[in-house]
């Protein structure tokens, strides 16, 4: 159950930042990401997935969430 | 240029490790890599942030000193208090040179050591109403103090004392800020933990307490400098040209930096970010909590300052954007005429670098704008996020070493034989012995400032004084030389 700080980079794409693992990575891919939800299985950059319940309305970001290993 | 390909630098870390017993190799082969630009992601390559070998010569700190000598320590209308035995503060006291203006010992602290000296007593029976006491104590003695933080030191978790309970009592008391920081030394691999310690202290005690006060008048162009502890004057250096080019300056973390500052911070646009390792934790925290967006710069050496400036300005208006290349313009005589002087006689030099934080990449711009390469580099206590962004500065197959030994370090130093070293004062005399120039980089060798474009006239007047110096000739004792070698040396 990382918890992960989610922000935009500079290059507009959404970046997953968990702290206690040094781990900063874009995110590939969001299973749900539309105006009434945002989440689901996310897959970042470097293939690592993880899950989290779809959160509705989206968040906005940069905040912090709390994800499960897919 | 006499660089190294991939199979040399890999053959070289292969015979370093050799020494080692076969499961200190092992961790140690981990930490160190030939770099390879085209990796996106370090952590494929290299490991960071782990505990250091027992038996190796590392040259970390620890949990006290990245709080109370990195993040803490600067702001100088606090009186920091080294909660604990009288060693820690008093040897570390005014070592790091982070200037200031103000009366030392009136309204400004920063050289002074301040400690609870604990003896036996307080550690049997608790040493909570000596920090009461001395709370008190320090309002009488210095009442121009903005307020207090207690920097504890190893023995403080390890008999439990309540320092937040204190320190919340004192700050009813006091009506001022008492922040208690629990960066005991044990914590952690490396002082990387206290900066964050230090970063989240700052966060729950002091960023929220001006948040309904809206006394401050903030303008659209309000900018802060994180991460710039004024070693020698850097931040002042770096504060004129963010000045110049139209942009106010309302707070430096923490060189320079007073209470207040801090606590306005919440009110800028933008934060400025150069040392990303001991300060993204809170520019993380405000760009979350009040929508502050933060971006990492770099002010050393004209090259890396212009692309800067320029990264800077584009997050404002014209008038900035004007204001930036006013600045570059205005510095271009003086940076030409610097590189006309000094890049003829340090060209085509080799440097190893070994120090924290930031340094290992950024000055590697620094470097180059004087034709020099540097070969080798490596931080004490980096996480694999500043190694993600080292690879894509270092050249190719050049040696990144992550928390070297003192033994590694020379070894690596013998083979590669640069012409330059930059690391700290423990490693200075060592490699000056070996008859290798050094400067000591991580306060400057006592000179300074570095960051922006004054500094750099300074850095390149450094490291040719350095380098160029004739004593390097002179380290073999005349009659040893053999005849060729005084007949080079005259000619």
């Amino acid at each position: 159950m990382p918890k992960v700080m989610l922000r935009y980079s500079d290059k507009g794409k959404l970046l997953f930042y968990v702290a206690k693992k040094d781990q900063e990575d874009e995110i590939a891919k969001v299973e749900k990401d539309d105006e009434n939800a945002w989440g689901g299985e996310v897959e970042l950059t470097d293939g690592s997935k993880f899950y989290i319940d779809p959160i509705s309305p989206p968040p906005k970001f940069p905040t912090t969430l709390m994800f499960k290993k897919a | 240029m006499t660089s190294m390909t991939r199979e040399e630098t890999e053959a070289l870390i292969q015979e370093v490790l050799e020494v080692y017993p076969e499961k200190s190799a092992k961790d140690r082969a981990k930490h160190l890599t030939a770099n390879d630009p085209a990796v996106e992601q370090s952590k494929k390559c290299i490991t960071s942030n782990r505990k250091s070998l027992p038996g190796v010569m590392t040259i970390r700190g620890c949990a006290y000193a990245g709080s109370k000598g990195v993040v803490w320590g600067p702001i100088k209308d606090m009186i920091h208090v080294s909660h604990g035995p009288v060693g820690c503060g008093q040897y570390s006291r005014a070592g790091r040179r982070n200037y200031y203006v103000g009366m030392t010992g009136v309204n400004t602290f920063g050289t002074m050591n301040f400690t609870s000296d604990f003896q036996e007593k307080d550690i049997v029976f608790g040493g909570d109403k000596k920090l009461d006491k001395l709370v008190d104590e320090i309002e009488q003695l210095f009442p121009l103090n903005k307020g207090v933080t207690v920097q504890s030191e190893c023995p403080i978790g390890l008999i439990g004392d309540d320092i937040e309970a204190v320190s919340k009592k004192k700050t009813k008391e006091k009506q001022k800020p008492v922040v208690p920081v629990r960066c005991e030394g044990f914590r952690g691999v490396s002082q990387s933990l206290g900066h964050h310690i230090a970063n989240d202290a700052v966060r729950d005690w002091v960023l929220h307490n001006r948040d309904n006060d809206n006394r401050f008048e903030s303008t659209p162009y309000d900018v802060t400098i994180i991460g710039d502890y004024n070693i020698g004057g850097d931040a002042w250096a770096s504060r004129t040209l963010l000045e110049e080019m139209g942009l106010r300056v309302i707070a430096q973390w923490s060189g320079d930096g007073t209470l207040a500052e801090m606590e306005n911070t919440p009110k800028a646009k933008l934060n400025l970010l150069h040392c990303y390792r001991s300060m993204n934790y809170i520019s993380r925290h405000m760009e979350e909590k009040y929508g502050i967006p933060w971006m990492e710069y770099n002010f050393f050496g004209p090259t890396k300052i212009e692309e800067s400036l320029r990264a800077i300005a584009a997050r404002f208006d014209d008038k900035i954007k004007e204001g930036a290349e006013r600045v570059i313009a205005k510095y271009k005589p003086l940076m030409e005429a610097t590189i006309a002087k000094y890049r003829p006689r340090l060209e085509g030099k080799k440097v190893m670098l070994y120090v924290g934080g930031l340094r290992p990449r950024h000055i590697i711009g620094a470097y180059e704008d004087l034709g020099m390469e540097v070969v080798g580099t490596g931080y004490e206590f980096a996480h694999n996020d500043d190694y993600d962004r080292t690879i894509k500065e270092m050249g190719d197959s050049t040696l990144i070493y992550d928390d070297v030994t003192g033994y590694e370090f020379e070894e690596f130093v013998k083979k590669i034989k640069p012409d330059l070293i930059g690391s700290g004062i423990k490693e200075k005399y060592i490699f000056q012995k070996m008859g290798i120039p050094f400067r000591q980089m991580h306060s400057w060798d006592y000179s300074g400032p570095y960051h922006g474009y004054d500094g750099f006239a300074i850095f390149a007047r450094d490291m040719d004084m350095t380098l160029n110096n004739p004593c390097w000739g002179k380290l073999q004792a005349p009659w040893k030389k053999t005849e060729s070698e005084s007949v080079t040396k005259a000619a």
